[in-house]
């Protein structure tokens, strides 16, 4: 019997409702007690004033690279990443090799995650190779345990397939995860269609791509009475669409990363391939419209799009760079600075985004800080001020755009599966 | 004589208007030099300067080899016709193991914007830029504001039109920021599907209707039409631009008054440019080409010497 008695912390949960500074009594994975006072002679206490204590985090979308790419992250040193980030869950992506469209694959990666104290949940490929043409075995990857279905990196484009996957996918209440973008309007583009791009001759994404296409899934949906999940919305246009589709009752939610609320297209005039994804780092209202989604609840969740790639690989210029940062370690830094510190979101609203929310689109068991509830807890220190080193960070990538940024806002640990990660 | 604020030539984006003063200033040197029976000086005697080209180019690397040699520099040059990703080692890779061979200025064309930009910031030499895909071509848009300097006397309030497809143009770009910065009224023109995003937000007129354009011009620049991507994908047929768009005697005679051509080259006679235009009276082309290697010298000397 292992107990942990965390003191003097602020409980923080959104589903309960819990504001309190509290003690908190783990007894083999449980939550055992809650109260003030607490004391139990076998147990390990750790001293939590001044820190907050939240229901795991959870970021429904991060590339773990296996199997196939481990050069750039595997599930080990992603799931250290993500435990770093206060992350105890997160949905990996499918553009493995191979891809994660057999039940086989979705075995490997829970058999790799076995016995970490971060849940990693496969998001499994809506079709076949992820090329668009014909559905992979959605059942079957469901029952082996694949929380949602996305082609991430490519769009779902072809508006047959689409409608199959949205109907097909209704059956398991689980949502399509969809890359929203127009592949006839994508000639190479390296950034944001925008003056920036204009000035710097770099082959571009328009806004209208994106826009143009979760347009036409909300159609779609609302067709066919599907489950739809955008994943890293980022234009204004998306988010209006969007809004447009919850007001009408759809079976509608958005993700939005802490990059597409932070940054802007204006950041690629320095050519450092570390400001390349895709979708692109927009114009500064798009970075507004995307903290007025969070703040309206159109966007449901904040995810990282945790995207590894080797230095070498992203030292290149910036054209032939590939796309994607890492996100996991600065996620929860970026979010405290950028929505809670200007107001944009309460505390309980933020948790929501980062642990409730994607918990429920994925179907994952809700979380609640309640006696006799697993322990599954997010540590945070909301007053911490740190600089971003990317030196320091768990994941073997160190393709991140805020290497040197000042945050407030930083994960102290987690606890999960019995396992008690402190930051270090 | 004065040195450069500027270490690297990348763009002309970022660079002053002394800075564009002293090159334009420094160029009239060199056109003397290139005019002696021997034109050679001994300038860069025991500089090194490697030619990077990525990209095929002719007219580029014989202009920028020219004024090396004429400065008295070392040359080497070293040419791929495939971008550095599909041979295998990196842009970076090929520049540190040239570097480390001590050389001195790495002139470099590449097909990528902002390569140059990308090395710079992790090399030691000094870097010239040739042409970086579509983002800038500095030395081509220095001769032309020589060449115009040449025959107007000044930039200052000079009307310059610059035709053709502007998006995927680096010496459309370089020439407005150029210009832009030595207080000439920049206007472009050439079909709408041809005009880069937002455009407008930089301080240029945009024409759709080449008489229109011709009258607001003192100076025409007319940048050459890529055949082989362009007519079916950008606009309807080389016809349809021509008839449209392509500078004509007609249409320049009907303006009863002079008016400058120039083109970066090569042209396309028949397409953007008749060739009574290219070879009449209007045109400074060729005398474009031989400024193009006093620029390039004067280039290559203010930042070949200028100190640490």
């Amino acid at each position: 019997m292992t107990s942990i008695l965390f003191k003097n912390a602020r409980i923080v949960d959104p589903v309960t409702q819990t504001d309190t500074e509290q003690d908190l009594l783990i007894v083999d994975g449980t939550i055992e007690r809650l109260g003030p006072g607490l004391s139990s002679p076998d147990a390990e206490e750790v001293n939590l004033r001044g820190k907050t204590i939240v229901p795991g985090l959870c970021d429904m979308h991060v590339h773990f690279r296996e199997p196939g790419f481990e050069h750039k992250e595997d599930i080990r040193s992603g799931s250290a990443a993500a435990a770093a980030g206060g992350f105890t869950a997160v949905a990996c992506m499918p553009n493995t090799h191979p891809t994660i469209d057999t039940a086989a694959v979705v075995s490997f990666i829970f058999q790799k995650a076995q016995g970490l104290p971060v849940d990693v949940y496969p998001i499994a490929a809506i079709t076949k190779d992820r090329k668009g043409e014909s559905l992979a075995p959605l059942l079957e990857l469901r029952e082996a345990g694949a929380v949602g279905f996305s082609d991430d990196g490519s769009p779902l484009f072809n508006t047959k397939v689409l409608r199959i996957a949205l109907e097909y996918a209704s059956m398991l209440d689980v949502p399509i995860i969809q890359h929203a973008e127009d592949p006839n309007l994508f000639t190479g583009g390296a950034m944001n269609e925008s003056i920036v791009s204009t000035e710097l001759g770099l082959p571009s994404i328009p806004r209208l791509s994106e826009d143009a296409v979760v347009s036409r899934d909300i159609m779609f949906t609302a067709y066919v009475n599907g489950r739809y999940h955008l994943a890293h919305m980022s234009t204004s246009g998306a988010a209006d669409a969007v809004r447009d589709a919850k007001a009408r009752g759809l079976r509608v939610t958005a993700e939005i990363t802490p990059h597409h609320f932070t940054l802007t297209d204006e950041a690629v005039r320095s050519f450092d391939s570390n400001f390349k994804m895709n979708p692109p780092l927009r114009t500064a209202d798009d970075v507004r419209a995307m903290k007025e989604a969070l703040r309206d609840g159109i966007a449901d969740a904040i995810a990282t799009d945790h995207a590894p790639h080797a230095t070498f690989e992203k030292e290149v210029e910036f054209v032939y760079a590939p796309f994607g940062i890492i996100g996991l370690e600065t996620a929860v830094g970026l979010a405290v600075t950028e929505l809670l510190q200007e107001n944009w979101l309460t505390l309980p609203q933020l948790i929501e985004k980062l642990s409730t929310n994607p918990r429920r689109i994925l179907g994952l068991p809700e979380l609640r800080i309640e006696e006799g509830m697993k322990a599954n807890l997010t540590l945070l220190d909301l007053e911490a001020q740190w600089t971003v080193d990317v030196h320091r960070f768990k994941s073997k990538s160190r393709n991140s755009p805020f290497h040197g940024m000042t945050l407030t806002g930083k994960p102290v640990g987690i606890y999960n599966n019995g396992q008690l990660v402190l930051a270090d | 004589m004065s040195s450069l604020q500027i270490n690297h030539l990348l763009g002309l984006q970022h660079v002053s208007h002394e800075d564009i003063t002293l090159i334009l200033d420094s160029t009239d040197t060199f056109l003397e030099i290139l005019e002696r029976p021997i034109k050679k000086v001994p300038t860069l005697q025991g500089k090194t300067v490697v030619n990077l080209f990525f990209e095929n180019s002719t007219r580029t690397r014989i202009s920028f080899e020219l004024a090396e040699r004429r400065l008295s520099a070392d040359v080497v040059n070293f040419s791929a016709s495939t971008s550095s990703v599909s041979k295998g080692e990196t842009l970076l890779d090929t520049a540190l193991n040239i570097e480390a061979m001590k050389v001195d200025i790495v002139v470099m064309r590449h097909s990528a914007a902002g390569a140059g930009h990308f090395l710079s910031t992790r090399c030691t030499s000094r870097f010239i830029n040739a042409g970086d895909g579509a983002h800038e071509h500095p030395t081509q848009a220095l001769l032309d504001m020589c060449t115009l300097r040449q025959k107007h006397g000044t930039l200052d309030g000079l009307n310059v039109c610059i035709m053709g497809d502007i998006a995927h143009s680096r010496v459309a770009r370089s020439n407005i920021y150029g210009l832009l910065t030595m207080g000439a009224n920049v206007a472009v023109c050439g079909p709408s599907s041809m005009m880069p995003y937002e455009l407008e937000r930089l301080r240029v007129r945009i024409f759709t209707n080449v008489e229109e354009a011709l009258q607001f011009s003192d100076a025409v620049n007319v940048l050459r039409i890529q055949l082989e991507r362009d007519a079916g994908a950008n606009f309807p047929t080389l016809r349809e631009y021509h008839n449209s768009f392509g500078i004509t005697r007609q249409r320049l005679d009907r303006l009863g008054r002079d008016i400058t051509v120039l083109h970066p080259g090569p042209i396309n006679r028949g397409v953007e440019i008749e060739s009574e235009v290219a070879d009449g009276a209007y045109s400074v082309i060729l005398p474009q080409v031989t400024n193009g290697v006093a620029i390039r010298m004067a280039v290559l000397y203010l930042i070949g010497t200028k100190a640490e």
